[in-house]
């Protein structure tokens, strides 16, 4: 694999590209409001905060009022963006997001940040592995999960463009910003990063690093995968799966998220339904995460980059 | 609109309520008919509005958000008799393929209607982002809610009361109907909220008193109210009402929070509720 279509500009965290999305939206689009439950620094929201503290909203350590005060901003036209941590930003308001935002059909950007095992140290508690599943059954939500920083900060201005309740799921660590600064996020279009013959591995978030470190490892050893990026979970790009699957005869999803529930599973579903393919999930296998650092989780839950490669050598023995 | 008008246009809702919810044998009576009084005064002479034209956003005009959904029936009854609706829609309540769903929503754009309720306790989080936005706007109109009391046992209702008075929310009218009752019985059975008017000032709102039952003194309330606003603090009305009231076998029991008449009580309650602008 020639490594320079992968070139690390440098490392930064997720969350700070949506930090300076959500600061670019605010000088552009005077309707952009946010509002915060008490993380605003963990959040990146700072700069939004300095510079628009008349569309900025405090809420405190209320993340049900949040969701219920940025349904009803919109009623009066504005584009609120919460934000929290994905714990707080889902299934502690749950209810809230699926009466008075989705089946409300509300213009709300749900912002989640810490998302997943790499928040790291804080364990269990707050290392959500349920969240995408949890957006995505719900009717009108767009489900985003972008693999780094460039990325993150072009889904949040994109998201401002959609009308529409948006789940933006991004994390805390430091992780290999790769993707062109410039390129438009394009909700509900995957991104074929690396084109193969061998195995098709679609990851989202942290995870799309790790699959393009797993692939290294597998030209190695003379298997040539296909790489998908899917950012937008809901609603999937079926097209772009299903072509590069009927190419490649198999899948690996991975994801930093639980087996039940996530990527994988919308995956499954569009085979099951249009292409029965051998797959193999690379995700939490129904249990809650401890602490420990960002790689250390990734390792002990079996989502790092070797498992990618020993989940591809076993597909393909399916084959 | 004279007082003897508004006591004209509740008793029609009233029927309406009754024969709705007799109609589907579903639905919440006793909420609805405790609350007609209020929703026909707040409809017909307090609120600034636009029915003629709808629009989710509602610019330059006071919004109303029913936040105890379950008495979607009177809510349902006012939009249409304020024109919002023609009153021949009401015979869909609750059937399939209907706008008036069986809790507020606007999955079928049924005009008056901004967000969905049913589940408790959320309208006063999505009463102050509309609120916000208005200010944001420049627009100086008002916005109102209503709440059930034992839907004050919900702990968000509490987070946007301390948000409200902490963020000096003052284009904002809510109001408690307080009847004492809930499905399962009396508040002070299930859960005692102890002194709603102390507790209220508490979180730092201004705090008037009404009978809901008495046009004249809602009138006179919800100007003192409107005087308040823009002084630095949200209004909160505390409204005493009957469960059921106007109907005498439904009145003041929890009994027919959630449950419809049968035809022959139908016959009964209508029969004690004057029919003045024409039945559905």
């Amino acid at each position: 694999m020639k490594m320079k279509d992968f070139e690390i500009q440098d490392y930064k965290d997720t969350r700070s590209g949506f930090g300076a999305g959500l600061s670019e939206l605010g000088k552009t689009n005077p309707n952009v409001v946010a509002l915060c439950a008490d993380l605003t620094g963990s959040l990146k929201m700072d700069a939004f905060q300095k510079e628009h503290p008349d569309r900025f909203f405090q809420v405190g350590i209320a993340e049900a009022n949040m969701i219920g005060m940025a349904a009803g901003l919109t009623i009066g036209g504005k584009i609120p963006f919460t934000g929290t941590f994905a714990n707080f930003s889902t299934g502690r308001v749950y209810d809230q997001i699926r009466q008075s935002v989705a089946y409300s059909e509300k213009n709300v950007k749900i912002c989640a940040s810490h998302a997943g095992l790499t928040l790291g140290e804080d364990g269990a508690t707050h290392q959500i592995l349920e969240d995408i599943g949890l957006m995505k059954m719900l009717p009108n939500m767009t489900v985003i999960s972008p693999c780094d920083y460039n990325e993150t900060k072009a889904a949040t201005i994109a998201i401002a463009e959609h009308d529409g309740p948006v789940y933006l799921r991004f994390g805390r660590p430091k992780v290999p910003n790769f993707t062109d600064p410039n390129k438009k996020f394009e909700i509900g279009k995957g991104d074929v990063l690396r084109e193969g013959k061998d195995v098709t591995i679609i990851a989202t978030g942290h995870l799309v690093w790790k699959a393009i470190e797993a692939a290294e490892v597998l030209l190695a050893k003379g298997i040539n995968p296909e790489i998908i990026n899917i950012h937008t979970i809901k609603p999937l790009d079926e097209k772009t799966v299903l072509d590069s699957i009927s190419k490649t005869k198999c899948v690996v999803t991975a994801e930093e998220h639980m087996v039940n529930g996530g990527l994988g599973d919308s995956i499954a579903q569009i085979l099951s339904k249009k292409m029965p393919t051998p797959m193999e999930y690379v995700a939490v296998n129904d249990s809650f995460g401890e602490s420990g650092t960002g790689e250390e989780l990734l390792t002990k839950y079996n989502i790092n980059t070797i498992d990618i490669v020993n989940a591809v050598e076993k597909v393909i023995s399916r084959k | 609109m004279e007082t003897q008008d508004l006591e004209k246009i509740s008793s029609q809702v009233r029927r309406d309520i009754v024969r709705m919810v007799t109609a589907v044998q579903s639905g919440h009576p006793g909420g609805s008919l405790g609350c007609a009084d209020f929703l026909t005064a707040l409809y017909f002479k307090v609120m600034k509005l636009n029915p003629d034209e709808f629009t989710m956003n509602g610019e330059g005009e006071d919004l109303f958000f029913l936040s105890n959904g379950h008495i979607s029936p009177v809510l349902y009854s006012v939009l249409a008799h304020k024109g919002y609706f023609d009153k021949s829609e009401l015979a869909t309540f609750r059937k399939l393929g209907s706008r008036l769903q069986g809790h507020p929503s606007i999955s079928k754009s049924l005009p008056g209607v901004r967000i969905a309720s049913g589940s408790l306790g959320q309208g006063l989080s999505v009463a102050l982002g509309a609120a916000a936005a208005k200010k944001l706007n420049g627009d100086n109109s008002i916005v109102y809610t209503l709440h059930g009391d034992g839907e004050l046992q919900e702990g968000q209702i509490w987070e946007a009361a301390m948000y409200a008075a902490a963020n000096k929310v003052d284009n904002l009218i809510s109001t408690v109907d307080y009847n004492h009752k809930q499905i399962d019985g009396d508040i002070d059975d299930v859960l005692p909220m102890g002194d709603l008017v102390k507790k209220w000032q508490a979180f730092g709102w201004d705090v008037l008193e009404m009978d809901g039952h008495n046009i004249n003194e809602i009138l006179k309330t919800m100007e003192l109210a409107k005087s308040k606003t823009g002084n630095g603090k949200p209004v909160m009305i505390i409204m005493t009402t009957i469960m059921g009231n106007g109907v005498d076998f439904m009145m003041g029991t929890h009994k027919w929070h959630g449950s419809p008449p049968s035809k022959e009580q139908e016959g009964i309650a209508l029969s004690q509720l004057t029919e003045t602008l024409g039945d559905y």
